[in-house]
């Protein structure tokens, strides 16, 4: 009896595995991918074999897996939103969908994921698109390797690469995002990863985080952005070993945080940006092991910043390394290396013997006067700058690395 | 005008002070780059150096040989030349002299780090060729105060001055003004009296290989223009050209009223 009933199940699981997966082609019965998800049951298999679909609002609301043979193209004629995910357990995989409709009253993406959990959106590759893809009140799922390339120019008629709106547990990972308004966002999403991306040439930030907590980007690398990254209104989240480069422009920056708290930042490196870190109205946060090289700013600290260390960080080359507005200062500097430090280590403990001060009075005069940054690098700036050194006035005086190394650091 | 250029160059390349000035830069280059290992900061030192010193060098020297070889002037003033060659073959070979010894005692150690491979190659000319400007241009300069004062304290005492002036002063009084006027839209202002001064000019152009992105971070349009694109570095040379050519029409027709 025992035995019977084991021989039952296993019977009911290999022939319910053993369905036939569904084959999607211009010349077979089922000829459009919308037949496809009609026709199939819970959990099967679609198979979309090359060819040139042409389709929009195209709704998956029972737990599929679509798999793309050879990048089949799903091609939306501007017509609207081109695939809605809207069942548990679906898997989207090698597509390959272009011309998403564009809209000013909503928001058309290749791929919406709707109220979902356990999905997985893979190898697609998009192209002429508003929104990419667009994970809504989601969790637990993956958007993993996909290729989106956009043509956007403005902001205000443009959308997101990836965007996730209202999901927790969401792993982003190794997606290659180009020309579209933000690379990837954020918003209300929690305790997500983004790892191993490139986000690159976008008309506004490469990454952007508003309202989310308890979120970790790491090894992504930022270039050539309107703005690197923007981290915004948001709590605890970590950000590790990202690159940001070339952020080049009036209002550009590496790294915007603003209203950001207990963050940690660590292992990243800022090269060739206008500014490489901007912060406004962040506390507590932890800078540790980053690179700042050949930036104008490497820091520029505005108001409200409260309790932030930075320890061991290398500043390298930067026109200038830290920018202040005020003359208060609650934050740490320690044990960093700063290429522009002048002073001496006569006891060879690889620490200067006098404190470096790197907030110079010139930044406190191009802050106010921006057009006097001609002036940079002059001998009278030079003069100047060493008389604030020797006895500070418009800077925070007790503003000081006590620490500064004599040797670049290595980790 | 080249018979008298050929021997007051030879004549200077004789001298010991060319020497020490190749000298100078031949250990200034191997100490920045073998000692410090580290191409951007050797930039920037080299940078401070170029547009400071260049400048200092070539006024004193330029006053100094002026007067030193004045009996050989007036030697050669009683011969049937032309005053003009005689003065502009004496001025050509003391700066040529020194740009020789800047090009080759910063050339060679860079040379011999291994500069034509590196990409910094563009750069360091870039450098040189301001640092040979600022030569032809204080050179120029000190010709004309040694012409137009007899008095060799009085010419070294404005030589000075107006190396003081154009290297420190003229920032400190340009800084004043752009603070003072900050209320007004100040970056065509701010671009002009940067062109008025070849030392400040010298510097904007390494800036603009050096700190674009630093300078990039400003809003006028008329900066960006100007530093964004390649416009900057010609208008920059032609001005350059302009503040080598005024001083030595000047030399021309000083020389040609002087009464010796």
């Amino acid at each position: 009896m025992k035995q019977l009933l084991i021989f039952s199940i296993v019977l009911l699981i290999t022939s319910s595995s053993v369905a036939q997966p569904i084959e999607v082609c211009k010349t077979c019965p089922i000829s459009t991918l919308k037949d496809g998800i009609a026709n199939a049951k819970n959990f099967d298999t679609i198979i979309v074999k090359k060819g040139i679909y042409k389709a929009h609002n195209i709704i998956v609301d029972k737990p599929l897996t679509i798999i793309g043979e050879n990048y089949p193209v799903i091609d939306g004629e501007l017509k609207g939103e081109i695939i809605t995910v809207i069942a548990d357990n679906v898997t989207v995989d090698g597509l390959f969908i272009i011309n998403v409709g564009n809209s000013y009253l909503e928001d058309y993406a290749a791929i919406r994921v709707k109220n979902s959990k356990n999905f997985l959106i893979q190898n697609l590759v998009l192209e002429k698109l508003f929104f990419g893809i667009y994970i809504e009140k989601s969790r637990d799922g993956k958007v993993y390797h996909n290729k989106i390339i956009g043509d956007a120019v403005e902001e205000y008629n443009s959308g997101n690469g990836i965007q996730l709106w209202y999901s927790k547990n969401v792993l982003v990972k190794h997606n290659f995002v180009q020309r579209v308004r933000d690379g990837i966002y954020l918003e209300f999403s929690d305790d997500c990863t983004i790892k191993n991306n490139v986000s690159a040439l976008n008309v506004r930030y490469g990454l952007h985080f508003m309202f989310s907590n308890d979120d970790t980007y790491e090894d992504n690398i930022f270039e050539n952005n309107g703005a690197g990254v923007a981290v915004m209104f948001s709590r605890r989240i970590k950000m590790y070993n990202n690159i940001f480069k070339k952020n080049w422009g009036t209002a550009s920056y590496g790294l915007l945080l603003k209203e950001i708290n207990d963050g940690e930042i660590k292992g990243n490196t800022f090269e060739d940006n206008t500014i490489g870190i901007n912060v406004e109205g962040s506390n507590r946060i932890n800078y540790k092991h980053n690179t700042f090289e050949n930036n104008g700013w490497a820091v520029k600290v505005k108001g409200a910043c409260y309790t932030n260390i930075f320890t061991e960080n290398n500043f390298l080359y930067n026109s200038f390394d830290i920018a202040y507005n005020s003359k208060v200062n609650d934050n740490q500097f320690d044990r960093n290396y700063w290429s522009n430090y002048t002073g001496y280590d006569l006891n060879k403990n690889g620490i200067g013997d006098v404190p470096y001060r790197p907030v110079k009075l010139f930044s406190y005069i191009v802050n106010r006067t921006p057009e006097t940054i001609i002036l940079l690098r002059s001998m009278f700036i030079d003069i100047i700058d060493f008389s604030e050194k020797v006895s500070p006035v418009f800077t925070p005086d007790d503003l000081l690395d006590h620490n500064p190394q004599i040797k670049k650091l290595t980790w | 005008m080249l018979k008298i250029l050929k021997y007051s160059f030879f004549d200077l390349m004789r001298s010991r002070w060319s020497y020490v000035y190749f000298a100078f830069y031949l250990l200034l280059g191997v100490v920045l780059l073998f000692l410090n290992n580290d191409l951007s900061k050797a930039v920037i030192t080299l940078m401070n150096v170029i547009i400071v010193l260049v400048p200092l060098i070539g006024t004193i020297f330029g006053v100094m040989y002026y007067y030193n070889s004045k009996e050989f002037t007036e030697l050669l003033l009683a011969q049937p030349l032309k005053r003009s060659s005689i003065f502009l073959g004496q001025y050509l070979g003391v700066a040529l002299s020194l740009s020789m010894s800047l090009i080759l005692g910063l050339g060679i150690p860079f040379v011999f780090y291994g500069l034509f491979e590196s990409s910094a190659i563009w750069d360091f000319s870039l450098l040189l060729i301001t640092g040979t400007f600022l030569t032809l241009i204080f050179t120029a300069l000190a010709f004309n105060i040694a012409l137009s004062n007899e008095n060799k304290i009085k010419g070294f005492g404005y030589a000075i001055l107006i190396w003081l002036f154009l290297a420190v002063i003229y920032d400190g009084l340009f800084l004043m003004t752009l603070i003072m006027f900050e209320d007004y839209p100040l970056d065509k202002v701010s671009l002009i009296g940067t062109m008025l001064n070849p030392i400040d000019l010298s510097r904007t152009l390494i800036l603009l290989k050096l700190d674009i992105s630093a300078l990039l971070g400003y809003t006028g349009a008329v900066f960006k223009q100007f530093f964004g694109t390649s416009f900057g570095l010609i208008v920059s040379f032609v001005m350059l050209s302009l503040w080598v050519a005024m001083p030595i029409l000047r030399i021309v027709f000083k020389s040609k009223k002087k009464d010796f």
